[in-house]
């Protein structure tokens, strides 16, 4: 389809259908002084000249490409391989939306249905949606998806104080206007008991601190829930089910997660991808996008939209969900990376992560003035008690080419001093022992 | 276009039909023919007290998701589980095909409700403004 502008006479019967004699016209209610206001510009430069500064500034970035990142907390900083860049570039699937008329793409919906199986098969569970803005946002969908699945009867949102800061401000950011009370995490050991009144318990694992609690505990907790009528939401480092136990197994009815770290940079904070798969008894109560797969007249498979009557366009005044749109570009690079990784690569990235964290942990520990915080196995995060605070230290480090930890007593005030490190295949053991050498010295100053 | 003639009619496609205490409710043939293939029908739980005109099922089809209202205000007794085939909607509207049992509260409710031949005017004029 072409672009076809006004034509003149076009804008001219407009202004005759409005009564007005020419376009300025239209902006009368603008104050005269502010109508069209000088800019103080500078003066015009070339491409060759602009380019050249643009690109003076952007080398004032701390990237990775120049750094050794050892700062996770939610954005992690893994391998994409370039099939990745290849895959989502092609210009039949470049793009951030999911069609209006999905079916005529059939090469997106397969895409698209690839990558929920792929989810599935991760998380355990039955069925996944194609997608949210981000790991927080799929949290609070998740939990309000709980409270409809018990028809709106339940009230009560239980959160876990070691669920991710930024995920529990971003869940009270839903509630307000509703009576919904969202507790749990008031205290750094709060009651998390789920009574009559809770629809959901919320937890993740591994936690933000990065421990991981034993499945057989988890499977308990998620028998406590179910007994109270409630269900268990967990929120998962998507890498970490490569090694660990899939959350479907221990009992979580709906799993939520950052998707990031499967094939998406680190882009500065985003775009990311919200992830968010449950069982079949709640599939109806899921918000956003389901693609399903069918057969079409001929016998010949297809893909449609199944879920799509969920969506604002149809029943807008009475939606569940915010989600309005998606992150199929997103999702799309983590569905080429889980094929490109496959069951074995996704394995390996996470053993990577396991073992040059424990062993980053180990020489941390043996550093005098710090201590390795937690009597629980982790995954590639660990916490540790610092001799100073967490930002003179980071400051110390970035001079070295060091992107440091995560300070945790902005979040949790009884972890002043207390830095949240990330170890993930990328770093390599020469920047483990750059980073371990330079707390040394650190403690010294 | 099937009408049923013992049964009273709301202007939005639903139908109640009250024998003794009893009232039974669902949508229509027309309602069914509109929505064409019904892919999921989600009902209230038994014990749910709901006034005349609140919204008390909600029927998802291939097309679209559609309100189903409470032609009479009362008490649900039971629901119709086999709706878990939703083809029934479509099928059997008036029979096989019902959404809900209740008690009714109020049943002088009913008079203010179309009777088979008002209904049938009802979706003719609705067909003509198409």
């Amino acid at each position: 389809m072409s672009y076809i502008p006004h034509t003149d006479s076009d804008r001219a019967a407009m202004l005759a259908e409005m009564g007005a004699e020419d376009i300025g016209d239209l902006f009368l209610d603008v104050p005269e002084s502010v109508r069209y206001p000088e800019l103080k510009l500078p003066l015009p430069l070339s491409e060759m000249e602009i380019l050249g500064e643009l690109r003076s500034m952007s080398e004032e970035n701390a990237d990775l490409d120049h750094h050794a990142c050892f700062l996770g907390a939610g954005a992690y900083n893994h391998f994409v391989p370039s099939v990745v860049g290849h895959i989502i570039g092609r210009s039949e699937f470049y793009t951030a939306y999911t069609p209006y008329q999905p079916e005529i793409s059939q090469g997106t919906l397969q895409a698209i249905f690839e990558y929920q199986s792929m989810v599935c098969a991760l998380t355990g569970m039955d069925a996944a949606n194609a997608s949210h803005y981000d790991g927080a946002t799929s949290l609070a969908e998740a939990a309000i998806m709980a409270v409809n699945v018990s028809r709106g009867k339940r009230r009560k949102i239980i959160v876990s104080p070691t669920v991710h800061p930024e995920y529990r401000a971003t869940l009270r950011t839903y509630t307000p206007g509703s009576d919904l009370a969202v507790t749990g995490d008031e205290e750094p050991t709060s009651n998390l008991q789920p009574d009559g009144d809770t629809a959901c318990l919320i937890i993740q694992q591994p936690d933000f601190f990065g421990q991981l609690a034993e499945a057989s505990e988890l499977k308990q907790l998620a028998e406590a829930v179910h007994a109270a009528g409630a269900l268990l939401i967990v929120n998962t480092d998507p890498i970490s089910l490569g090694l660990f136990t899939p959350p479907g197994e221990y009992g979580a009815d709906i799993v939520v997660g950052e998707g990031q770290p499967l094939g998406n940079p680190l882009n500065f904070g985003g775009p990311y991808l919200g992830l968010l798969a449950c069982r079949e008894k709640c599939m109806r109560k899921m918000p956003g996008r389901l693609v399903g797969e069918t057969v079409d007249t001929e016998g010949r498979r297809g893909f449609v939209l199944t879920l799509a009557a969920r969506e604002q366009h149809i029943r807008r005044e009475r939606a569940t969900s915010n989600i309005c749109t998606n992150q199929a570009l997103c999702a799309l690079a983590a569905g080429a990376y889980l094929a490109a990784m496959g069951k074995s690569g996704l394995r390996q990235v996470a053993k990577l992560c396991y073992h040059k964290a424990h062993y980053a942990a180990t020489q941390i520990a043996a550093i005098p003035g710090f201590d390795l915080v937690g009597d629980k196995p982790f995954f590639k995060e660990f916490v540790v008690r610092c001799p100073k605070p967490p930002s003179e230290i980071n400051d110390a480090l970035l001079e070295q080419g060091i992107i440091g930890g995560y300070d945790l007593g902005q979040d949790y005030p009884h972890l002043e001093n207390h830095m949240l490190l990330c170890v993930t295949e990328m770093n390599t053991r020469t920047e483990i022992d750059c980073l371990v050498e330079a707390l040394e010295e650190v403690t010294h100053d | 276009m099937k009408i049923d003639k013992n049964c009273r009619y709301m202007k939005t496609h639903e139908w109640v039909r009250v024998v003794g205490d009893l009232a039974t409710a669902g949508i229509t043939d027309y309602a069914q023919s509109q929505l064409s293939d019904v892919v999921y029908v989600e009902l209230p739980e038994v014990g749910d007290a709901f006034d005349k005109g609140e919204v008390f099922a909600v029927v998802e089809s291939a097309k679209t998701a559609a309100d189903v209202y409470m032609p009479i205000s009362g008490k649900i007794t039971e629901v119709n589980e086999a709706l878990s085939s939703p083809q029934l909607v479509n099928d059997d509207p008036f029979g096989e095909g019902w959404f809900v049992q209740f008690t009714p509260s109020d049943l002088s409710e009913l008079d203010a409700l179309l009777t088979p031949q008002e209904y049938q005017e009802h979706v003719a004029q609705e067909e003509g403004g198409h």
